[in-house]
């Protein structure tokens, strides 16, 4: 139960709308109290919905202890009842300064979206990047290859680390880089190469898109890809700068706009 | 997407293998016998030509091995025909495989092999060819010979290309022939889908069907957005009359009538292969068994 003093503290929810998962991160006087994601599915309202309730369940908390509940993410829009919404860009800007104060680069990988984010030393964004509707440079790019080699796609990133050389694909189009896995395949190419030769692909995308930016060091890697080993080691030999992952990196996006909805929350006290 | 599949449920996507041969058509050992192989990324095609005459051909779907798939397709173009190997005076390998048909003397690209092979289809009259294939679209412009003046492809995204016809015919559970027919089957064209990335065709057709849109409905949008990217490609190169499409596409009743809406003007009319006319599928590899006549006849002067 909350007692009486506690209420005073603003309390407010984030919830970023993926395109595959929806996250949800619950915040405390800045600081994060729980975190709850479920695919997405075709019933994007309804599972929102579900994982608010879920979340506040786990905090033994009722919608009456939320001050301020902003939204974030491709579906935005089927976001239910937001007090206010934010860009995906500016989410992932807050959070990755909360996380790593000096990030003055942030980098968001996602499933079907990829962004670069520039900041300044405030944390305020001041220009940005952004791959959509294409599947190349996401985390749908890596899916459809581990499908091409039956792998499962948690374990493309271990299986590239044993990699011996670079061997290299088409990181422009997921279809026509299943077709070059295809090829490596009959050159009897092993798994561990191809899954290597994927990542490297991917980072080489990624990095295109952050050099377009420049490469401002503290470099913060954010979003569902940021979990995979492999995409890791591959946007590290690119970039050739040290990288900062946070822990839970998949809700930074719903972690911004939490914080957001805080700075909102006091603002209308 | 390769996806395993129950061997029981019908395939939708797969589209029909066949061979032709011209009957009436007969050979001698002093004839110049050339064939075309143009190994596709989804398709194959073979054409063997007599004197530069068509005489027989083969459509097959091309396996995940390059050099079997021109040996398998080159021998079903020769069924029935007595022709062997050692008849062919000259072969040319063109398409994505290009490289890799073991039996060809020289690799042409598919650009040159289908402005050559449009202009045997439709004659000199051609002048802007659209060839849509399962990862490529071409637009290309060529002068009364057939040979290519200047071209656009798209080398770096699949969109709008036929392997997201196969996904849908899967999904819609229509077969692959008749796409195009129930696309065309709506009062109204819906608004074209936003995004045509053949990796995120499913989800985007399975979003519109739970919002209540018909299968005739999602396809027409589908279909709408892949012809206005393949608009944009011819318009880049530049529109001039006449006007062809070539490749799997082709056949595609539902893109063909959205790319001439679009660019406001009539393609020429295909030929049939069903009603015992050419095929525009293999308009490649009629043009690259052109180019071995020629290469041949060179090599025999020299």
């Amino acid at each position: 139960m909350i007692s009486k003093s506690e209420k005073l503290l603003t309390i407010t929810i984030g919830i970023d709308l993926g395109t595959q998962t929806i996250k949800v991160v619950i915040l405390k006087d800045n600081l994060v109290l729980t975190r709850e994601k479920a695919v997405s599915g075709f019933e994007t309202s309804k599972v929102a919905k579900q994982v608010i309730d879920e979340a506040l369940k786990k905090t033994k908390l009722s919608i009456n202890d939320i001050s301020h509940i902003t939204a974030t993410g491709a579906g935005v829009q089927m976001a239910p009842n937001p007090n206010s919404t934010i860009s995906m860009m500016s989410a992932d800007a807050k959070a990755g300064f909360y996380l790593f104060p000096k990030a003055r680069t942030i980098i968001d990988v996602g499933a079907e979206e990829a962004r670069a984010i520039k900041c300044d030393d405030n944390g305020i964004m001041v220009d940005f990047v952004v791959n959509e509707r294409c599947a190349a440079g996401a985390g749908a790019f890596i899916e459809a290859m581990a499908r091409a080699i039956e792998v499962k796609m948690e374990e493309m990133g271990p299986l590239s680390l044993k990699a011996e050389r670079a061997s290299s694909i088409n990181a422009t189009c997921v279809i026509f880089g299943e077709s070059d896995v295809v090829s490596l395949i009959h050159k009897q190419e092993s798994k561990p190469e191809i899954a290597r030769a994927v990542f490297d692909a991917m980072a080489d995308r990624i990095s295109s898109m952050v050099h377009r930016l420049g490469v401002n060091p503290e470099v913060v890697l954010v979003g569902g890809v940021a979990k995979d080993v492999g995409f890791i080691a591959s946007l590290k030999r690119k970039l050739g700068v040290d990288i900062s992952i946070p822990d839970y990196p998949e809700y930074a996006g719903a972690l911004g706009a939490a914080l957001i909805a805080a700075k909102r929350a006091k603002r209308n006290k | 997407m390769s996806e395993t599949k129950n061997k029981d449920s019908t395939e939708f996507w797969r589209w029909q293998e066949y061979q032709r041969v011209i009957k009436e058509k007969t050979w001698k050992d002093k004839d110049i016998i050339t064939a075309g192989v143009d190994v596709g990324s989804v398709g194959s095609k073979a054409t063997i030509l007599i004197n530069g005459e068509i005489y027989s051909w083969g459509i097959m779907r091309t396996g995940s091995n390059s050099p079997e798939s021109a040996i398998k397709v080159l021998d079903f173009a020769m069924k029935g025909t007595d022709l062997c190997l050692d008849d062919l005076k000259y072969v040319v390998g063109t398409g994505y495989g290009r490289v890799n048909v073991p039996m060809a003397n020289k690799a042409i690209t598919e650009i040159a092999c289908h402005a050559k092979g449009a202009n045997y289809i439709w004659g000199s009259k051609v002048r802007t060819v659209l060839d849509v294939g399962g990862q490529d679209i071409k637009a290309i412009h060529c002068d009364e010979t057939g040979r290519v003046t200047s071209f656009l492809m798209n080398d770096k995204c699949a969109a709008g290309t036929g392997r997201g016809m196969e996904i849908f015919a899967d999904l819609l559970q229509i077969p692959i022939e008749k796409i195009g027919e129930v696309s065309l089957n709506v009062d109204k064209e819906p608004p074209p889908v936003s995004c045509t990335c053949v990796a995120f065709a499913k989800t985007e057709a399975v979003g519109l069907l739970r919002k209540g849109w018909s299968k005739e409905m999602v396809l027409a949008a589908y279909t709408r957005a892949m012809a206005i990217r393949m608009s944009n490609l011819v318009n880049r190169v530049g529109l001039e009359k006449e006007f062809v499409i070539t490749g799997g596409q082709s056949k595609n009743a539902g893109i063909v009538k959205r790319i001439e809406n679009v660019l406001n003007v009539e393609t020429l009319p295909s030929p049939n292969w069903e009603t015992g006319g050419l095929d525009p599928m293999i308009a490649g590899a009629i043009g690259a068994a052109l180019f071995a006549k020629a290469l041949y006849l060179k090599n025999q002067k020299n």
